[in-house]
Parts: C-alpha cells; structure tokens; sequence
C-alpha cells in the first residue's frame, strides 16, 4: 500500500559538490553495529526533518536528515544501516562501503563520521571502528548508552580508548541526550581544519584478528564491561517458554487487534461525527448548486471517509512499533522459526511478515536481511498477503455494516473482532501455503543458516514511538490530501455526466454507472454490484482508495445521500457479496507502491506480474466460493 | 559440539567449521576461538537455541550449532584478579574478554 511510503514532504537540496574548500562540512555520515542505538541518537541529532529513501538500485533505506538537534541544520546526516563489518557479506555493508567511500551515486562522499559503539558491549563493538578509521575520515567515536554502563558497574577510560585510537572520544546517552556537546565541538573544530593526527592502524585483518585487537585495545583502556542486565534472561525465561512463550504472543496478536477495535471505533466514529458537522459547516457557506456539490459530495466526503481510519492506522502503527522497539519482535522470529522452517523459510522471514501487518512496502525492504536470495524472494512474493493497514478502513466498514454486535465468553471476544481476526488468519495461511508450494518448487533451495541477535529488552522511548507516528500519519494524511482527492473529484465529474438539458444524470445512467454496469457481468458472480465495480477499479491504485470511492458514489447518488456509508452499504449489498468482498481484499494485490517495491527489489517486471495474477485469480476464486456459499447457508 | 551444550552449559568455542561467509559473521559477532558461549534458552519448538557471546544473545540453529567445536567447561572458570565480585554471568563477559586477549 501507499500510505507509508509516499514523497516526503521535506526537501534536502543536494550539497554541494565539486569545489569546496578544504575542511568545510556539508555531510556527515552515521555508522554503528546492529541495536547500538543509533536510530535513537539519530532522532535526536535530527529532530523531525528527516527523510527516508532508497539507495537507487538496492533494497537499503537511506534515511538523512539536517542537524538541528545540535544546532547545525547546515550539516547534513546520513544514517547508513547497522553493520557488523565493512565486509562486503551482507548487502548494508556494501552499501555502506560505498557511502563511505563516496561511489554511491546521488550521495555525496561524507566529510565526517560519527561511530556510536555501545559501551554495553564494547570489546565486540571495537571491531568495526578499525576497518571504519581505516578509511582516513575525521571521526568521533561516541560510546552510548553510558549512563548504563555506569550504573551497571562498568569502567572505560575514554582518554586513553582517544589515545589508542587516534580519534576523539565521548560518552553520550542517545535516550537522555547527554554528551551530545561532544558532537558539536567535534564539528566546530573540523570547520576550523584542525587536523588530527593520522592513525596508525594496529590491524586490519581476518575477523579473528580484528576481535584480537579489539580486545587488547579494550583491556589496555581499563574497560571493565557492567553487570549483564539479567532482567532480559529472566524475561526470556518466561518468554521463551515451551507453553508460556507461545501463549504470550498469542495474547499479544489478539489484545493488539481487540484495541484497535474497541478503542479506535470509537476515536474513529467521534472523528467521523466531528469532520461531517465541518463539512456541513463549510458547505453552507458555498452557494447551492453544483459548485457545493463537488465540494462537499465529491472532496470532502470522499476524503473524510478515508480519513476516519487514522485513529485505527496509528493505534496499529503504535503496537508494531512498541513491538519493535521494546525487542520483542526478535523473540517472536526465533519462536515463530519452527513454523517458517516448516514451510520452507527461515525465522528471519517473520520479521518482514510481522511487519507487512503495518505495510507491505518497508516490509519487503525490510526483507534484505534474508542472506538466501531465494528464501528472499520467496518471502517478498507472499509478504503481501499479509494483512496491511490499507485493508483496514475497508473491513472496518463492512464489518460495521454487516456483523451484528455479538459478544462471546462475557462480553471478553467480540464477533467483529473474531470476523476481522478471520481475516488476517486467511491472509496469513494465504502466504504459508503460497511460500510452502514456492520453496518446494520453483524456489528450492538448500538450507540457510538461522543468525540472530537477540537485543535486550529495552523501554520503547516515547519520541521515537512519537516520531514514527507522526511520520505514518503525515504521510496517510497527505495521501489523503493528493491520490485519494484525485480520484474522488474525478469519479464525481464522472457521475455527474453526461450532463442531459441542464440536468445531471441519475447515477446509473452517468459515465461511471456505465462504465460499472460494464465489469458488472465479471464481477456478478463475486455478490458485488456495479458501484462495488467502480470501487475495485480505483482500488488498484492503493486499497483504502476504496472506501473514499464508495463514499463519494453513495454520496453522489440522491437515493443514498442522506445515509452514512455503513447503512447505504448495508441496504445496497448481499451479505454473500459482503463477506466475499472482504476475501476478495484479503487476497488481491490492489496496490501501485507495492507493485513498484517489488518491481525493482527483483529487476524487472516478471515477479510483480506473476505476483499480481496470481493474487487476483486466488482472490476471484475464493470470492467466488465465499459468495455461494455465505448466500446458500444465510441468504 | 555447541549443539550438544545443555541449557545452562558453557564451553570454550575452539573451532568453527562452516562456509567462510556464515563463519566471518558469527566471528563478527563475537564468535571466536577462546570466546566463552553459554546456552541460555531453547526456543520453545526446541530449536533454535539462545546462546549468550561476549555479552549478547544470539539465537543459532540446531544444524549450524552442529558445526562449531567446543571445549564444555564443567567447574566455574578461573577469575581475572582484576575482576570485582560480581554475578556469574558477569563473570563469563570478563572471562571471555581476556581469554581472548591472552
């Protein structure tokens, strides 16, 4: 889908390159291993004006920002992924290299480099800063999360780490901000070309004798590494466990959909109240006529209903990143990695997967750190079955209007929580079954080694939380504002022509009535009726376009125009068709960013092709069986 | 064998024998000889298995574990004096810190 993946509103202008003086900063580079906590120092370095893209031609997010949280929105900051090397093993290394060394087109080659090493662990840490101050950039080494390593019990001396490394060194604390002074005086002193005296590297070798290195530098500076934080063993003990383990993310999967029900209806209904009393308000002080119309049927309606679902689309947003954040979705891929094997994959394929919940698009991106290239592309080919955020706000509204407000097991389980459960149950068995005929055919492949860190459990902060939803909602928003306007004033312009004798057209004889009524004999079989037509045309471009589509169609028509889309929805359509409208969704690729993620994460346009009628004929058919069968036993 | 370590087990990792990609990430991540691993937890199908290196936790497959020798220490392992007393699993940090700078 597209609602988290759209242009950026920020613009970075490009800095400058060619000639600059020596010693003047425009770039500057972030570079740490994996759980350092360098997304954190990175918000804080950057405040809100950041950017996320791609690297043109691979699959590794490029994120960039200006300096403002140490008062240098000159300075420009790119945060390169988290590495355990530079060696070229996994793709974020080589693309990391070539940030570094200044190959990477379109980004200029940095000036500087900030390496954050968490002190937690810093023996280990300590292996990459050789190959990184072996490429000769000014550097500053900041040792996070110090306040921790103190309070734990363990020791550094930073002067002399300075003195065996050549480089300046600091303790900073990404989460309190502190030390981030250190960050500023190293830049002031680049722009004022002081040079540092060049570093003779001890080392640069195999891994085993980088580690060697490492771990004298960090005897020799009195590193004293803190208390292990037992507090995630004992967590993990519970967690991990044969039966409390399993249950435990089982409750989690329910609790996080039963909130975004019982909680966000009614956000999202006093929101919906809220915007149609704006627009009623705002409509009266257009003249009637046409001119109104447009407005307030064609615009504001379709927007809004689109608009409504933000409350829902946060409240997801926010468990997935609490998930993320707090380290429990790395728990999750290791007990979800029996299962994976199972079909083929490994647990590392869990992490898109759990993620494409929110979207698919940084899901698939998020798919590099796959080593196989065919569990890979395996992974990328069923992440889209997985139930996005996009289909939310349409089985929001059918669930409304057609599951009746039954509860089970006193008043604890919903049937509309169970109905929307169903859904995200059949889109997931859609992507094992799809992954295990894949990996036992046309994407065989021996086994891959299962690696993964388990990072500590750590209190999820609320200003990354915060700059994540802020981020997801502004580009839902915009979204909103652009595509989904778009095409909700065209469809109004369609069903208001053609114009007969000064009149508009019923909407069954308007160009949108007759370009619906002819799809309708493909889709009659489905339950859905022409309108329904309409609105999985335009759903092609994004899936919640469907909703603002059906708002302005109701809206437009003078026999619906006075109900709310659930009761005009209800009145209008079989509840076979209902039901299997909602199959249909969970199963069709009905989304432009995706199709375009996945065209160039695979170089070409066979995969998203395949993709794409595949999706479309298992969505038809079980569509078809749904309607027949809802209709035999209910209708 | 890593794989034949039981939970709460540590060893002295000796050698890795695997491809040189999967060996050279597993080094980077503090998976040398000399390193002391303990298993820490299985993951409740019994597989993968939580081993703690050098101060994080990394989860590795029954079949990769397979091909990574270890030395099993059975007593408590001989305590840097420089070291304060602190918990056992502190004590393993340490350990393996300066085993591997010996």
């Amino acid at each position: 889908m597209s609602d988290c993946c759209g242009p950026v509103a920020i613009e970075l202008p490009p800095p400058p390159t060619g000639t600059k003086a020596a010693g003047e900063l425009h770039t500057i580079a972030l570079v740490g291993p994996p759980n350092s906590g360098k997304s954190t120092l990175f918000n804080r370095l950057t405040g809100l004006r950041q950017k996320v893209a791609n690297y043109p031609g691979v699959t590794v997010e490029q994120r960039m920002g200006r300096m403002a949280g140490v008062g240098r929105e000159d300075l420009v900051l790119i945060d390169l992924p988290g590495i355990y090397s530079l060696d070229p093993f996994s793709e974020d290394a080589r693309v990391s290299v070539n940030v570094l060394e200044g190959h990477m087109p379109g980004t200029p080659k940095p000036d500087a480099i900030l390496l954050v090493l968490d002190s937690l662990h810093l023996t280990r840490q300590l292996m990459l800063a050789a190959p990184v101050l072996a490429l000769g950039l000014p550097t500053i080494v900041l040792l996070n999360m110090s306040d921790l390593m103190e309070s734990r019990g363990g020791a550094i001396d930073p002067l002399k780490l300075a003195q065996e490394l050549q480089a300046p060194v600091a303790l900073v604390s990404a989460t309190k901000g502190t030390g981030l002074q250190a960050v500023t005086m190293f830049l002031n002193r680049q722009g004022k070309k002081e040079e540092l005296p060049k570093l003779m590297l001890p080392v640069i070798g195999n891994a085993q004798s980088t580690h060697r290195w490492a771990a004298q530098v960090s005897s020799r500076t009195g590193y004293r590494a803190p208390l292990s934080a037992n507090a995630t063993r004992r967590v993990d003990r519970v967690l991990l466990h044969p039966v409390w383990g399993p249950l435990f993310f089982l409750v989690v999967v329910f609790s996080v959909f039963e909130v975004v029900f019982s909680i966000g209806q009614p956000l999202s209904d006093g929101l919906q109240d809220w915007l149609g009393k704006f627009g009623t308000m705002g409509a009266a002080l257009l003249p009637d006529g046409w001119i109104r119309s447009l407005v307030l049927d064609g615009g504001w309606k379709g927007v809004t209903s689109v608009l409504v679902f933000l409350p829902q689309i946060l409240l997801l947003f926010l468990f997935i990143g609490l998930l993320e954040d707090s380290g429990y979705l790395a728990r999750a891929a290791l007990i979800a990695d029996r299962v994976m094997r199972s079909i083929g994959l490994n647990g590392k394929a869990f992490i898109p997967l759990l993620s494409a919940y929110a979207c698919a698009v940084p899901a698939i991106m998020a798919t590099r750190t796959i080593e196989n290239k065919r569990d890979r592309l395996a992974t990328i080919l069923v992440t889209p079955f997985m139930t996005c955020s996009a289909r939310l706000p349409v089985y929001m509204l059918l669930i409304a209007a057609f599951v009746p407000n039954i509860a089970f097991a006193w008043g604890l389980i919903g049937l509309k929580t169970l109905v929307m459960l169903g859904l995200y149950v059949i889109g997931f068995l859609a992507a094992l079954i799809t992954a295990r005929l894949l990996k036992s055919s046309v994407l065989k492949s021996s086994a891959t080694p299962f690696i993964l860190e388990l990072p500590q459990y750590r209190m999820p902060t609320l200003r990354s939380i915060g700059i994540r939803l802020y981020d997801r909602g502004r580009v839902f928003v915009q979204q909103a504002g652009t595509v989904i306007l778009c095409v909700t004033l065209a469809l109004w312009v369609l069903a208001n022509l053609p114009v007969h004798g000064g009149h508009r057209p019923d909407l069954e004889a308007s160009f949108i009535g007759s370009l619906g009524h002819s799809i309708e004999p493909v889709i009659a079989p489905l339950g859905f009726n022409w309108k329904i037509g309409i609105g999985l045309l335009s759903s092609v471009l994004a899936r919640e376009v469907m909703v603002g589509t059906m708002g302005t169609l109701y809206g437009a028509d003078p026999a619906t125009q006075s109900l709310s889309l659930q009761t005009a929805l209800h009145h209008d359509l079989p509840l076979g068709g209902a039901i299997a409208l909602m199959v249909f969704f969970a199963f069709a690729l009905q989304c432009t960013s995706t199709i375009a993620v996945v065209r160039r994460e695979t170089n070409g346009w066979k995969w998203p092709a395949i993709q794409f009628l595949y999706m479309l004929l298992l969505a038809y058919g079980a569509a078809f069986l749904t309607n027949h069968i809802v209709t035999a036993i209910w209708g | 064998m890593l794989s034949e370590l039981e939970v709460g087990e540590s060893g002295i990792l000796v050698a890795l024998d695997l491809p040189a990609g999967v060996q050279n990430h597993l080094m980077y991540m503090g998976f040398v000889p000399e390193a002391r691993v303990k298993a820490l937890h299985r993951a409740p199908a019994g597989d993968p298995t939580v081993y703690a290196v050098d101060g994080i936790e990394v989860a590795i497959r029954r079949e990769t574990a397979k091909s990574i020798r270890v030395e099993p220490v059975r007593t408590e392992m001989p305590v840097p004096s420089s070291a304060p007393s602190v918990s056992e699993d502190s004590m393993e940090e340490l350990t393996s810190l300066y085993g591997a700078a010996r």
